[in-house]
């Protein structure tokens, strides 16, 4: 059983350093948790079924090559829908590069830079829902600054709900933000330890 | 519509239906925790998962606004500021610019961050700031020894570096929910 994930994924043990230093920032700690309990053990799926959430949260983790992240959120979805781990694999596959990248619209056109557009590789595997769900995640992780109308529009041609697309922005969003936590305490606590 | 960055005040529309007011329960109520925000539209849209925004707001006021030790508020600011230009938030860098003009009083230095971008010049405190907040935005993540050792050298502790890591980690989170449910509007 994991109490916390953030103590669990940048190996923060018990009295430590770095637990007493989270315990500075109790309610950021207390919520940071919350978040990820709303998002992946909620009271009720929503419009968002769980094969969704984690299937979602192993492509981001996976795409932000954090080994140890990755293999958490890759296990979760092989726990709960073992069928599309490979599928969401070569996803990860197809969708890695680095960012953040797009294309501004004027004034800042000067400041544009391209990169990677993925489409999803296996729509037929993912499914309708799915596919859209991570050509948007992409989007978000990659190039939030080329996000749009346009793309909400896709995801409610695929199904998603405005609450649907709440949900999953927020996912998506809040992974981005759990796994730049863990990758900075673990380098904190490596420093500490050095 | 477009616009550059500013510390002007900007609107922002949703693109997607916020729920209305009189559809407020009072677990609505709780998850948008300052009552003030039943009238932003942003804060209405996301009322529609209460729980995730719920965690999301506690989790911004104790990062930014916890005020036992740590990073000043002026560097959370900045931290905040540094990562929504790199992420290309043009509305979340306009609040958190005019947040970091105000409470560091160093509103020209805040403005050639906006003007110019992250790697404008800065005093070694608010390089070390900025740098930290642009390698946290990488995706994969940059963020290395170097930075953590920059930190150090401009005189952060434990504390403040760690305030540096949550405040630019969850601008990451604010910039794409802001950046992809609407568009700012320039009411100038």
């Amino acid at each position: 059983m994991i109490n916390d994930v953030i103590d669990h994924l940048a190996e923060i043990r018990p009295g430590s350093r770095l637990d007493k230093l989270r315990d500075l920032r109790p309610a950021a700690r207390e919520h940071a948790q919350r978040g990820f309990d709303a998002l992946f053990v909620p009271d009720e799926e929503g419009e968002v079924t769980l094969v969704e959430r984690d299937a979602v949260a192993a492509f981001v983790a996976g795409l932000h090559r954090d080994a140890v992240v990755a293999g958490f959120y890759a296990d979760r979805l092989a726990e709960l829908a073992p069928g599309l781990l490979k599928t969401v694999e070569a996803e990860v596959e197809a969708g890695v590069t680095t960012g953040p990248y797009g294309v501004y619209p004027a004034p800042l056109a000067a400041e544009s830079d391209e990169g990677l557009r993925y489409r999803v590789r296996n729509p037929d595997e993912l499914g309708v829902r799915l596919a859209a769900a991570f050509e948007h995640a992409h989007l978000l992780v990659f190039r939030p600054r080329e996000a749009s109308r346009q793309a909400l529009d896709a995801l409610a041609a695929a199904g998603w709900s405005p609450t649907g697309v709440v949900t999953l922005s927020q996912l998506v969003a809040f992974l981005a933000f759990q796994v730049r936590v863990v990758g900075g305490l673990r380098l904190l606590g490596q420093e500490v330890a050095a | 519509m477009s616009t550059g960055f500013t510390q002007e005040q900007l609107g922002w529309k949703p693109w997607l239906p916020p729920l209305a007011p009189e559809e407020l329960t009072e677990a609505h109520h709780e998850a948008l925790v300052d009552r003030a925000r039943a009238s932003s539209p942003y804060f209405l849209l996301l009322a529609r998962d209460p729980e995730i925004l719920h965690a999301r707001t506690k989790t911004d006021n104790d990062i930014f606004y916890n005020a036992d030790g740590g990073l000043p508020r002026a560097e959370r600011e900045l931290a905040a500021t540094a990562t929504s230009r790199r992420n290309g938030c043009v509305f979340c860098a306009s609040v958190h610019a005019r947040f970091a003009a105000h409470h560091s009083k160093r509103p020209q230095d805040v403005q050639r961050l906006l003007d110019e971008g992250v790697d404008a010049p800065q005093d070694d405190t608010w390089r070390a700031v900025v740098d930290a907040s642009v390698a946290l935005a990488a995706t994969p993540v940059e963020f290395g020894p170097e930075h953590l050792a920059a930190l150090r050298a401009a005189g952060l502790d434990d504390l403040a570096i760690s305030d540096t890591i949550h405040a630019a980690a969850f601008f990451n989170w604010a910039n794409r929910l802001m950046l992809s449910l609407g568009e700012p509007e320039d009411h100038r």
